[in-house]
This record gives C-alpha cells, sequence and structure tokens, in this order.
C-alpha cells in the first residue's frame, strides 16, 4: 500500500505548490472568487470538467454499472445532455449579468436582501450536502485501500487540504487544482478503458458478449439490459395517478441531471473566471468533449469491472469497482503492477476529491462572505480586502462544519447525498435563475418562494422517501428514491405563485423596471463585468 | 461602474426618482431597438426548438428503457442492444448540438450583439 501513499503525496504535493504560487496572486476580490476572470476557454473547461466529475462520477458511476450493469449508464448519459441546458440557457447570461455568484444575477432585479439570503442558504444546502458526499467518499476509500487509516482522520485530511486550497489560493489555486486533476483523471480513464478492450481483442461485441454473460441473480436481466437498478413490474402512485415505478425513477432522474447541473453554484462560479461570455460558451463545449469522453468511458470502466473483476472480486463496497479493475489490469493483487495501478487509480480518486471540494468549498464560502455577510450585513459596504479575509474565515468555517458532518455520516450513502444536492439544485435554484432571466412579471417574493420552497421540498421528499436510511425503509411515506419528478414542478409552482402573491401584496416596482436592463444586460454582455485590468504587476496566468 | 455596484448591493436607486426613471426608460428604449429585437428574434428561433428537441430526444430514453424495454433489448450488433446503441446516439446527439449552436452563436449571435452594444455606447450607456 505504500506505493498507493507515495503517489498520493506526489499529487498532493504537485497541488500544494500550485496552491502557494496561487496565494502570491490573490490579493482583490475578484482573484479570490474568480481569478482576475482570466482563464482561458480550454482552460476554464477543463476545470469545468474537474468540478463536475467528483467521485459519484469516477467511483460511483462505474461502482453502479458494476453492480447494476446498463441502468448504472444512464447516470452517464444525463449527466453530459445536462451541458445542453447550460450551454443554451444559462452560461452566456450568468457571464453577463454577475459577478461572483448566482445571487448577483437574482440581485440584479429583487431586492437583495431578501433575494441574497435566500440565494445563499439554497448555495450552501446544495454545497453542503455535494461536499459532504464527497468527504464520506475520500473518507470510505483511503480507509478501505490503507487500513491504518482510520475514516476519521481520512476525512480531516481531505478537510485540511480543501480548507488550504480555497483560503490560500482562492479561484486561482482551485481553478489549476481542477485542471491538473482533470487532466490524471481523464488519463486514468484512457489507461483503463485500453487495456479492458485489450483484454477482448479490442473488439466491442466480444465485450459485449462477456457483459451479455453477467447476470443480475435477483432480477435475471443480464448486464447489458435496463431494469436491473430499477426493476420493472412495480407501480407507484402519484396522486391519483398509478405509473410504472421503473419509468419514473428513470425519467425522475433525468430530470434532476438535466436541470440539476444548471443550478448548481460551483458551476455557475465558474463562468465569472472567463473574460467574456464568448469565452464562456466555448469553455462549456470544451468541457462538454471532455465530460462526454470520459462518460463514455465509464462503459469500459464499469463493465470491465464487472466482467474482470465482478462482484466478488469488488467486495460490498461499489465506490472501489474503479480501483480494483486497475488493481487486476496491472497483474492483479500482490503483484507490483497491480499496486502501481491500484496507487495510480487511487491516487487519482484522491486527487479528484479533493478538487471537487475545493470548489465546493468556495461556492460556500463566497455565498456567505460576498451574499450574505457584504450585501446582507455590511449593506454592500465593505472593502475589498475585508471580504476577502470574511471569504477566508468563512471557508475555513464551512471546510471545519463540513469535516464534522462528514465524520458523524460514516454509514450515509454517497450517491444519495449528491442526489439531495441536484434536487435542491434543480427545484430551488434553476426556475428561480430561468425567471429572474426571461419572466418579465417575477419579483421578490416569487423569487425568495421559489428559492426556500424548491429546497425545502427537496430535502423533505428525500428524506421521507426510500434512500437515506441505512438500510432503506420498506414502506417510505414517498415512494421514489428520486424526488425530481415531484419537486421540479413544485419548485416552478412555488415561484410563480410566489410571483402572484407579491404582486399582490403591491407591486416590486424595482423587478418589474429592471426587467428590460437585464434582459438586454444578459443577452448582449451591455456593461458586463471586465476582465480585470488593475493588475499589471501580475503576469497572465498560462 | 461604481454606481451600478453599489445599486446591485443595496437594492438600487429607488425608483421613482428622476434619475431612476431615465435610466429605466433608457433601457426600454435599447430593449425596443431594432438591433436588440433582431438578436432575440435569432436567438429564440434556434434556442427554443433546440430545447425542445434535446428534451424529447434525452427523455425519450428513460421512456423507451421503462415503457418498452422488449424493443430496447433488440440486438443490433452482436449482443450490443438497442438501449445502449440509444444511450451512445445521446453523447453524440449532445456533442453535435452544442458544435452547432456554438458555431451559431459565434457567426450569427455575437455580431447582432455587439451592435447592440454599440448602440448602447452611442446612447451613452453600458457601463
Amino acid at each position: 500500500m505504500t506505493t498507493t501513499l507515495w503517489i498520493t503525496a506526489i499529487i498532493v504535493a504537485i497541488t500544494l505548490g500550485i496552491t502557494i504560487w496561487a496565494a502570491r496572486q490573490t490579493r482583490t476580490t475578484v482573484q479570490f472568487y474568480a481569478a482576475g476572470r482570466k482563464i482561458n476557454s480550454w482552460q476554464n473547461g477543463l476545470a469545468i470538467a474537474g468540478d463536475y466529475m467528483s467521485a459519484a462520477s469516477f467511483l460511483g458511476i462505474a461502482g453502479l454499472i458494476a453492480f447494476n450493469g446498463y441502468d448504472g449508464f444512464m447516470y452517464s448519459v444525463g449527466w453530459l445532455v445536462a451541458y445542453l441546458t447550460v450551454l443554451l440557457l444559462i452560461a452566456e447570461p450568468i457571464r453577463n449579468t454577475g459577478k461572483y455568484t448566482m445571487a448577483d444575477v437574482l440581485a440584479y432585479r429583487m431586492s437583495a436582501g431578501p433575494v441574497r439570503s435566500a440565494a445563499a442558504i439554497s448555495t450552501l444546502t446544495v454545497s453542503g450536502f455535494y461536499m459532504i458526499a464527497q468527504m464520506v467518499g475520500a473518507g470510505s476509500v483511503l480507509h478501505l485501500l490503507v487500513p491504518g487509516f482510520s475514516f476519521k482522520w481520512a476525512v480531516v485530511i481531505v478537510g485540511v487540504l480543501m480548507i488550504g486550497y480555497v483560503v490560500l489560493g482562492g479561484m486561482i489555486a482551485t481553478t489549476w487544482v481542477q485542471i491538473v486533476k482533470a487532466t490524471l483523471l481523464m488519463a486514468g480513464a484512457v489507461l483503463l478503458s485500453i487495456l479492458v478492450l485489450g483484454h477482448f481483442g479490442f473488439n466491442p461485441v466480444r465485450f459485449f458478449d462477456a457483459i451479455a454473460k453477467v447476470v443480475d441473480k435477483k432480477s435475471g436481466l443480464n448486464f447489458t439490459q435496463p431494469g436491473i437498478l430499477y426493476p420493472h413490474g412495480k407501480h407507484v402512485a402519484l396522486g391519483p395517478l398509478t405509473l410504472d415505478k421503473s419509468t419514473i425513477e428513470n425519467v425522475s432522474l433525468g430530470m434532476a441531471l438535466i436541470f440539476g447541473t444548471a443550478g448548481l453554484p460551483h458551476i455557475l462560479m465558474r463562468f465569472y473566471t472567463v473574460p467574456t461570455a464568448r469565452a464562456a460558451r466555448t469553455s462549456v463545449g470544451w468541457a462538454m468533449g471532455l465530460i462526454g469522453a470520459f462518460y463514455v468511458m465509464t462503459t469500459f470502466l464499469g463493465f470491465g469491472a464487472a466482467v474482470l473483476v465482478g462482484k466478488t472480486g469488488i467486495g460490498t463496497n461499489n465506490n472501489l469497482a474503479a480501483p480494483k479493475l486497475a488493481e487486476f489490469l496491472g497483474g492483479g493483487p500482490n503483484t507490483f503492477g497491480g499496486e502501481l495501478f491500484l496507487g495510480f487509480i487511487s491516487a487519482v480518486a484522491f486527487a479528484t476529491i479533493l478538487a471537487v471540494v475545493a470548489g465546493l468549498t468556495l461556492a460556500a464560502s463566497s455565498a456567505f462572505a460576498h451574499d450574505f455577510w457584504m450585501n446582507v450585513v455590511r449593506g454592500g459596504k465593505e472593502s475589498e480586502s475585508e471580504q476577502v479575509l470574511v471569504a477566508r474565515i468563512a471557508a475555513v468555517g464551512v471546510g471545519v462544519i463540513a469535516v464534522l458532518v462528514a465524520i458523524n455520516l460514516q454509514t450515509a450513502n454517497a450517491a444519495q447525498l449528491v442526489a439531495v444536492a441536484f434536487a435542491v439544485a434543480s427545484s430551488g435554484n434553476l426556475p428561480v435563475i430561468l425567471f429572474t432571466l426571461f419572466w418579465k412579471r417575477f419579483n421578490t417574493v416569487g423569487a425568495v418562494c421559489g428559492l426556500i420552497g424548491g429546497t425545502a421540498v427537496s430535502i423533505v421528499l428525500v428524506v421521507i422517501g426510500p434512500g437515506l436510511g441505512t438500510p432503506p425503509a420498506a414502506h417510505p411515506a414517498f415512494a421514489l428514491a428520486n424526488p425530481g419528478i415531484v419537486s421540479i414542478p413544485l419548485g416552478f409552482i412555488f415561484a410563480i405563485v410566489g410571483t402572484y402573491i407579491g404582486e399582490a401584496l403591491g407591486g416590486d416596482t424595482r423587478a418589474k423596471a429592471m426587467y428590460p436592463e437585464i434582459a438586454v444586460r444578459s443577452q448582449t454582455g451591455v456593461g458586463a463585468e471586465p476582465s480585470s485590468v488593475a493588475e499589471e504587476r501580475i503576469p497572465a496566468i498560462v | 461602474m461604481e454606481t451600478r455596484n453599489r445599486g446591485q448591493g443595496t437594492g438600487g436607486p429607488p425608483v421613482g426618482t428622476e434619475t431612476a426613471q431615465t435610466r429605466a426608460s433608457q433601457w426600454e428604449v435599447l430593449a425596443a431597438s431594432p438591433e436588440f429585437r433582431r438578436l432575440i428574434t435569432a436567438k429564440r428561433n434556434f434556442i427554443i426548438p433546440a430545447v425542445i428537441f434535446f428534451l424529447v430526444y434525452y427523455f425519450a430514453l428513460p421512456l423507451g428503457n421503462g415503457l418498452a424495454p422488449s424493443l430496447m433489448n433488440t440486438k443490433i450488433i452482436g449482443n450490443i442492444n438497442l438501449a445502449y446503441l440509444f444511450a451512445l446516439s445521446e453523447f453524440v446527439m449532445a456533442w453535435i448540438l452544442a458544435a452547432v449552436y456554438i458555431r451559431r452563436a459565434n457567426r450569427i449571435f455575437d455580431p447582432l450583439a455587439a451592435a447592440v452594444r454599440k448602440l448602447a455606447a452611442r446612447m451613452g450607456m453600458g457601463s
């Protein structure tokens, strides 16, 4: 196991080096939150991919496919197609109208106090659940791979490192940590995919012949067939309708993935790091190429693990499918090659988690420092240096809380925690962002109702649903593991009903008066935040 | 720049004062200008159908898997079935649609947006 530790240590050393370098360049708020808006589009594309391909993608999807076959691959599909929502509707308007956070866009039209507070709550909820999921994943993997490490210490180490990246290096360090991690992750996935295909003479037909021989005991389906994770033939009552449960779970999952991505604060924040809306658009293109290529390769990682290693070889924790596959491809357990491969892939997984958690910490601390502290508590009158200081303190606070919660949630299901994050992002954030940009009647009451209502309903449905308890509850109050199909329409309804209540309460004249301005600004970039020009002393980031 | 940032933070200048009204009406003029209408029409004509298309294409996959499993299990090449090939085609669809949008935005939407920015500059706005 020392190989694993050495490779991990080297990667951590590289990322810390980047952080120290970045720390020297981070003096102003625009540098801390948005890397001076000087990241170019391919760099941002890599960083978006790095931010997005979390432990859930790398370890989680590989594990789901290795244990459930085809149904696990549906996550891969949804997580790529989701970027069309980001590209077509969200990325450019966000870059054109905001400064540092999601709430900047909303506060353009709405009363800053209530909207920023509500957005800070939803951002902290999304980032918090997402972050805890990553840390639980990191803890379990490190603990299982290096038995000398307790779960607690693994989480503490991840926590300390991510706080270090964010507090010292802000967005510049976070971006470069993402880029390093995305490159390593792609390299790892390509290597494993080629080796898996090599076992089948580079013939996909032979590979699928082998997959079709893997049969799920419970359903009798083979691994190329849909229906193992969400079995056919069960029904669910949704209001007056009785529907096929498998279909509803699949569609509901898809809705959360497709609409949730465009509401993830740590992804939206990335669009502020590029100089223009055009660069934001191009960076989504780069990200889609990379993310898509990676998710196609989950075919080889997941099915490869199912065929070559098998459930018995992987053990009970399906998060270990990819590392165990690497060990097998390197030559098997207790060989030099096996150890080396296992070490490399585990280190990549660890780097993946670190990078994602750093991005999340930054999003959460900016929601607190920029939205809540500066704009609500201090009424927008705060010096630059004070704001960066508050953001750094907030990053420490967020990190410490996440570590403490993760330590106590050891048995929680990591994928389920990420599902809560996507449910809140799709039901709370997305409706409000879309209405702010495209609906003239939308107002402050509507925005607050949408954010708070969507967040609350998502959390409630997950808590009373079948997923969060271990083992799952036999007769949950809410039948679906994926609440999106109910919570997303409710999120829109809350926002709409809130808007009409707001009108009845006596119109929000500012929201209406500002609509033409946000419509023009978001689509054209008139008056968009410029790439920072004030720091000539600092060399361009290359 | 400073004015706007402060406005964003604190709720902006109170609407009803003379400056706020002039400011709002200037944006209304810009929003009603033929330059801006051209941009919005061009974008709308592309983006709305594109969004409907990808949503229909995407949700056809989970619906198909749920409602017509035997059809989706049809073997196409060896043991590679329709369900997998359809899933793979989602990637291709997403890449092509993204490429088409980026091309169109760079060639058509960006020049139209630049015309609006020019107009805004002539009206003394935009900073």
